[in-house]
């Protein structure tokens, strides 16, 4: 067991899988010299030579579809994006290319390659440093979807990122680089596809992703003192999906909120709504309540910016004020 | 090697002919002196946590104030987030400028009439936008003309490549400014490119291309001017490769003792671009201790007006957010406006 922070563990579960597999290359803005502008990938240039962990020109479409390319060969690829923003400026190859490899070859070309990439608010970066934009990613066919919580998390689910035969975006977050957890010894590696039951409870199914988590769990605490019950779910990975643990979850306890930090139109949680009333309607006890962002560029300002974004309060006076 | 344009020496001699009086290299200096104090203020306030996150500009005033010295009011500046000088010359007062640090949006609204856009942030975004502002003087029959300001890491965005050519097949008044301060964070720019020199991009898309001393200040008056008035007068683009220094971190929150040599930074500092304007000045008998203090001093009080200004302000609030985001509120925003009236964002 060693305690490592959230931005260590990435460094480590980079580390893990380039010494398991020798083929393994990354490449990004500031990755190999700098160590990452977030201090992400800090030592392993050292270990593992610039020939495997490679600084780039600032060619974000070149990034994504050089590691592409590379990846069709069967070398397997991490490309970074260093802010999850600037995923818009190569789309196109996101969208257009590494998404659609495999369908449009009939499966005789994959692309095993891993985009990661600092996501998320709570640094008063502003409208272009600061979204939370793994809803953009979620909608488009082709792609998997992962946003870890917990550093163990970011180890397990990277390495099972990278030994995807599908592009996986993974998504690291930013407010979450200073936190710390336990990680146990050993190779670490996790499934794509589940979702974590993190807290138990009866009344009702609090779903969260990434650094809504901890915001999540603070507020259950405060609603278990309060005598509400409430079981909170870490996603995880939006696609693909855990619909299984979700739903039995909502089955269970009759009522689903969504803490999401992307804004609101079109984020992830409406589409767990969806999916949650299409199937287990008649099990819900009242409605569906989305807490999100709101539909809004987020702004600078510390004040507005903590407004802006779902707060553990929040979370925790919506659910009282629902529940009755 | 192209040819480097230089005019004013490290020494502060004459190696070229100056392309302005001495009254006017008395302003650029002046211009640079203050520059540079918003610059140390800027990160002074960084430091007091006063200001966000700052990229200091130190040791390219030059290439700044240099480069739109000669601009007239109706054209059109488009920069970076290290620009500061080149904007504030331009009429985007040092007030705005604090603003975009201290997280309010206001910050983005330089006065009416003020042709600069607000700093760029996404790298080489705003390239293009400069191809369409010109364009767009072109359309309305004007002579003005846009410049944009952007890094030597800039030249790797594939923006780059489509506003230099748009520019090139459009012939459209633009004026690229490339100020190579030698690195992008931690990427030394023998690194960002294969090509010997920025400037010689400029053949492949069917414009003059020109390497100039980004320290001389007096060789970034006379490239640009050249470039503008091509511009102006209907012949087209011009990449203007400014080769300076980036003096300090890439912002205040980069530690670059990971990536460089202090030795690197000390070699640069001996270029300094204010001081050979100084010695120059001095020889010429138009330089005094005591106007360095007026015109020093000056500054200081302008900027600390500014600071005074930026931290007065009322604080944005949540309502202008939904506001500022359309011309006008859509009903659905209207509701989470009403709440976050109410009771925050909700
Ligand atoms: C599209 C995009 N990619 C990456 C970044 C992160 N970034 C900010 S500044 C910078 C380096 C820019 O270097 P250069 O163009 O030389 O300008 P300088 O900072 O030296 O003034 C990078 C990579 C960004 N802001 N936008
Ligand atoms: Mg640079």
């Amino acid at each position: 067991m060693a305690e490592l922070n959230y931005r260590e563990a990435v460094a480590h579960g980079i580390a893990q899988e380039m010494r398991r597999d020798p083929l393994l290359v990354m490449l990004g803005e500031d990755i190999a010299d700098a160590g990452g502008v977030f201090k992400t990938t800090v030592g392993l240039l050292d270990e593992f030579g610039p020939e495997r962990v490679r600084d780039t020109p600032i060619s974000e479409q070149a990034i994504i579809g050089a590691a592409a390319g590379a990846a069709m060969t069967g070398i397997p690829t991490i490309a970074e994006i260093m802010f999850s923003d600037f995923i818009a400026v190569c789309f196109d190859m996101i969208v257009n290319e590494v998404a659609k490899a495999r369908y449009m070859t009939g499966g005789q070309i994959s692309v095993p390659m891993v985009i990661r990439t600092a996501n998320g608010g709570g640094s008063r970066f502003g409208a272009q440093h600061s979204q939370s934009v793994e809803n953009w990613c979620m909608m488009i066919p082709g792609l998997k979807v992962v946003a870890p919580s917990t550093p163990v998390d970011v180890i397990g689910l990277l390495a099972a990122s990278i030994r995807d035969p599908d592009p996986v975006v993974f998504f690291e977050h930013k407010s979450l680089f200073a936190t710390k957890g336990e990680v146990p010894d050993g190779e670490i590696v996790d499934t794509l596809g589940t979702a974590a039951v993190v807290r138990q409870g009866t009344d009702c199914t609090i779903v969260a992703l990434a650094l809504m988590v901890p915001r999540a769990l603070e507020a259950a605490d405060r609603l278990a003192e309060e005598g509400i019950s409430a079981e909170v779910i870490d996603v995880r990975t939006l696609v693909p999906l855990d619909t299984e643990t979700l739903l039995g979850s909502v089955v269970k306890t009759g009522r689903l909120y969504t803490v999401e930090e992307n804004p609101r139109l079109c984020g992830w949680g409406a589409e767990i709504t969806s999916i949650v009333a299409e199937e287990v309607f008649w099990d819900l006890d009242g409605p569906i309540v989305r807490i999100t962002t709101p539909h809004i560029p987020l702004p600078s300002a510390e004040a507005l910016e903590d407004l802006a974004i779902p707060s553990a309060d929040r979370v925790h006076d919506t659910v009282v004020k629902t529940m009755g | 090697m192209t040819e480097m344009l230089q005019i004013l020496d490290v020494d502060g001699t004459l190696v070229g002919e100056s392309p302005v009086d001495d009254s006017v290299t008395r302003g650029l200096y002046e211009a640079m002196v203050t520059a540079r104090i918003f610059d140390h203020k800027a990160t002074a306030l960084q430091r007091q946590g006063r200001l966000a996150t700052y990229a200091p500009y130190e040791g390219q005033e030059a290439a700044q104030i240099g480069a739109v010295a000669m601009l007239e009011p109706g054209d059109w500046l488009v920069a970076s987030y290290r620009d500061g000088a080149a904007m504030q010359s331009r009429g985007y007062p040092w007030t705005q400028l604090l603003l975009t640090r201290t997280g309010d949006e206001r910050g983005g609204r330089p006065p009416a009439g003020v042709n600069v856009l607000p700093p760029s942030i996404t790298v080489g975004a705003h390239m293009v936008h400069a191809v369409g502002l010109a364009w767009a003087e072109s359309l309305k029959g004007t002579d003005a003309v846009a410049m944009t300001m952007f890094g030597d890491g800039a030249t790797s965005e594939g923006d780059f490549h489509e506003a230099m050519n748009f520019a090139g097949v459009y012939q459209t008044p633009t004026i690229f400014v490339c100020q190579n301060n030698g690195w992008a964070i931690s990427m030394p720019r023998a690194r960002q490119t294969a090509s010997e020199t920025i400037a010689q991009k400029a053949d492949g898309y069917g414009m003059p291309g020109e390497l100039v001393d980004g320290n001389d200040v007096l060789a970034m008056y006379d490239a640009a001017a050249r470039a503008v008035d091509r511009a102006r007068r209907g012949e087209g683009p011009t990449l203007i490769e400014a080769v300076t220094h980036r003096i300090r971190g890439h912002t205040t929150a980069d530690d670059d003792g990971r990536y460089r040599s202090p030795e690197e930074t000390a070699r640069w500092a001996e270029r300094d671009p204010l001081e050979r304007v100084r010695l120059y000045l001095d020889a010429a008998g138009v330089w005094s201790r005591k106007w360095q203090e007026e015109i020093e001093s000056a500054a200081t009080a302008a900027i600390e007006a500014a600071v005074e200004e930026a931290e007065s302000l009322e604080p944005f609030t949540a309502e202008e957010i939904f506001d500022a985001m359309y011309a006008e509120v859509p009903p659905p925003l209207a509701i989470q406006r009403r709440r976050a009236a109410e009771a925050g964002l909700a």
